[in-house]
């Protein structure tokens, strides 16, 4: 049945088109578009659906209990801790720049704007392991900053502020990216318009503007989160892995890992699965309700031109 | 013309600005930009400089470093192609064919984005080690992909999918059928239509989406190194070597070895946006 679907499937926008127009379904097409489909999917299961599947496979490898006992440990539940800690600091801090950085770029004309959205996006162009360097040339025991640090006893590296920051870091331009192209499509006539009828600034923002983003402001939340609770690189620079006090969930799946523990490792790599499986299906949801935000993260230089111009 | 009046407008008047807020949004974009980004990647540059260059450059040429980095942009662009090859089939099917669960399907490309790096590692590692799902498979064919450089390549080519997927997916919805229909009309096969008239519009994206993955493929870190085997001189990445070198409290070599690899992805993301550029100047031709 499903092959039948996907032979008798053709172009919706065929069946609007003038009779004469329309072209007959070939055998040949047919084979060739089903080997097109199937090497595709072929494609994604290799390297998709494998190793989603693999990782609950194997959490779930040596039983319930002993999937329940792997993240009910207390190191695995204080990874858990600071991993949402982190998120929780990191995540709303990107959301203020993200909103403010939009509204400047947006609803206003300046030099070098383009410039700026440049570097806005320089972090996705550094590999996670030099994010974390960076702050360890900083903030290190040898870095420019460390020696004043150490002698007023404030502790970044190894500690939950330099995870804090790494994570910030590479998280960096998320909601902005997202909210500049929807800010830019709704232009300031809104904002204009209630600003003329008395309202202040502030009031302009949240009656106005606020609802106008709301859900591309919660999309660029929602992947800058993903991203923050994930990160793996540049928290493994910065964290010191000190068990049960600088280790996040990613990193202590890879201590287990590396200790063997290869169960317990996917018990807890099992659980980002899920939070990686949430995203998408949120991303999913919110795209279903306004599908100009699909592509946003991708094509939000190209849009962004496009408003300059 | 229009442009040029209107900038001579404005060197005449002061532009009006009915909304408030410009000064503090601004102000605090470039503060918080400067504190979290700018002034620590300046960090990385100022230390190097320190070196000097014959230090920065005896830093940089060890056998092990150049074969960390052959290997980092040799398993990237490798990684990129079969996804420039893939992507472009997966994105094609996407947008062009129906079948069962097709939305499931598109949701899950993006995949790569949302899975932490390290759970994409260690997954990948169960699938390809010799006796993994996958593995167990291609080990009698005398194939190893776990702890070999091809592991890389794996690795990256799971990183790096969704760019090319996802860089193509809106110039394909947005091409125009009639085109390639009157193609069809004038006899032209389904392959010539392909080559002669569907081709040369995606040539702009594929290369964007390539970029793409291969600058993701080249700092990829947490996904790389379960798979990788890390053996020096073989199966060792850069972002790897960098932190062997931190442990080692050889800051000055990790810190040009940084260097080296942010002013390539500085470079690359510099030719992208020029792509992107170009790609939309095609497209606004039209």
């Amino acid at each position: 049945m499903n092959a039948a679907r996907v032979l008798g499937a053709t172009y919706a926008a065929d069946r609007t088109e003038p009779l004469h127009l329309r072209r007959r379904p070939r055998a040949g097409l047919n084979v060739m578009r089903l080997l097109l489909i199937l090497v595709a999917l072929g494609f994604l299961v290799l390297f998709i659906g494998m190793p989603l599947v693999v990782v609950f496979s194997q959490a779930l490898s040596k039983g319930w209990h002993t999937y329940v006992a792997a993240i009910a440990d207390p190191n695995a539940l204080a990874a858990i801790r600071l991993t949402v800690l982190v998120a929780a600091i990191a995540v709303p801090s990107n959301l203020v720049f993200g909103v403010a950085a939009s509204w400047a770029i947006a609803k206003f004309e300046f030099r070098g704007k383009s410039a700026l959205i440049t570097l806005i996006d320089l972090p996705f162009a550094v590999s996670p392991v030099i994010s974390g360097l960076i702050y360890v040339l900083l903030f290190g025991a040898s870095g420019w900053f460390g020696p004043w640090l150490m002698e007023h006893d404030i502790r970044i590296m190894f500690a939950v502020p330099g995870i804090v920051l790494a994570t910030t870091f590479v998280t960096f331009p998320f909601v902005a990216r997202e909210l500049i192209p929807v800010m830019q499509a709704q232009g300031k006539d809104d904002e204009e318009t209630a600003l003329s009828l008395g309202a202040s600034g502030w009031q302009t923002f949240w009656f106005v503007t606020l609802p106008n983003i709301r859900w591309g402001l919660l999309y660029g939340v929602l992947l800058c989160n993903a991203r923050a609770m994930g990160e793996f690189g540049a928290v493994s620079v910065v964290s010191g892995h000190i068990r049960g006090l600088t280790n996040t969930m990613p990193l202590h799946v890879e201590i287990l890992y590396n200790e063997y523990n290869y169960a317990a490792a996917f018990a807890v790599a099992s659980l980002l699965a899920l939070l990686a499986l949430m995203t998408l299906a949120g991303k999913s949801l919110l795209e279903w309700r306004r599908p100009e935000l699909k592509y946003g993260a991708l094509s939000a230089d190209r849009q962004t031109k496009r408003g300059m111009t | 013309m229009a442009a040029s009046a209107a900038a001579m407008n404005q060197s005449f008047r002061r532009p009006r600005r009915v909304l408030p807020g410009f000064g503090l949004t601004l102000g605090y974009t470039l503060v918080y930009l400067s504190l979290i980004v700018l002034v620590p990647l300046s960090a990385a540059f100022l230390r190097s400089a320190g070196m000097g260059w014959e230090g920065f450059a005896a830093a940089v040429t060890t056998p092990r470093v150049l074969a960390s980095l052959r290997l980092s942009f040799g398993a990237a662009a490798l990684a990129a192609l079969i996804n420039a090859v893939f992507g472009l089939l997966v994105a094609w099917v996407l947008v062009r064919y129906q079948f069962p669960f097709k939305r499931f399907v598109d949701a899950l490309v993006d995949l790569p984005f949302a899975l932490p790096t390290a759970v994409a590692g260690i997954a990948l590692t169960a699938l390809y080690a010799p006796n993994g799902w996958i593995g167990r498979l291609i080990e009698p064919l005398g194939l190893k992909v776990a702890f070999t450089p091809l592991g890389v390549v794996v690795a990256m080519t799971f990183i790096g999918l969704p760019f090319v997927v996802r860089t193509l997916q809106p110039v394909l919805e947005e091409l125009d059928r009639e085109v390639e229909q009157a193609a069809a009309t004038l006899g032209a096969s389904g392959w010539q239509t392909f080559v002669r008239v569907i081709a040369p519009t995606l040539w702009p994206p594929l290369l964007t989406g390539f970029a793409l993955a291969f600058a993701r493929g080249v700092g990829e870190y947490g996904s790389v190194i379960f798979i990788a085997g890390n053996m020096p001189l073989v199966s060792e990445i850069t972002p790897l070597l960098i932190i062997t070198k931190l442990e080692q409290y050889d800051y000055p070599g990790a810190t040009a070895l940084a260097v080296v690899m942010l002013v390539m992805s500085f470079t690359l993301m510099l030719g992208i946006n020029a792509l992107q550029t170009w790609a939309h100047a095609r497209h606004g031709k039209k």
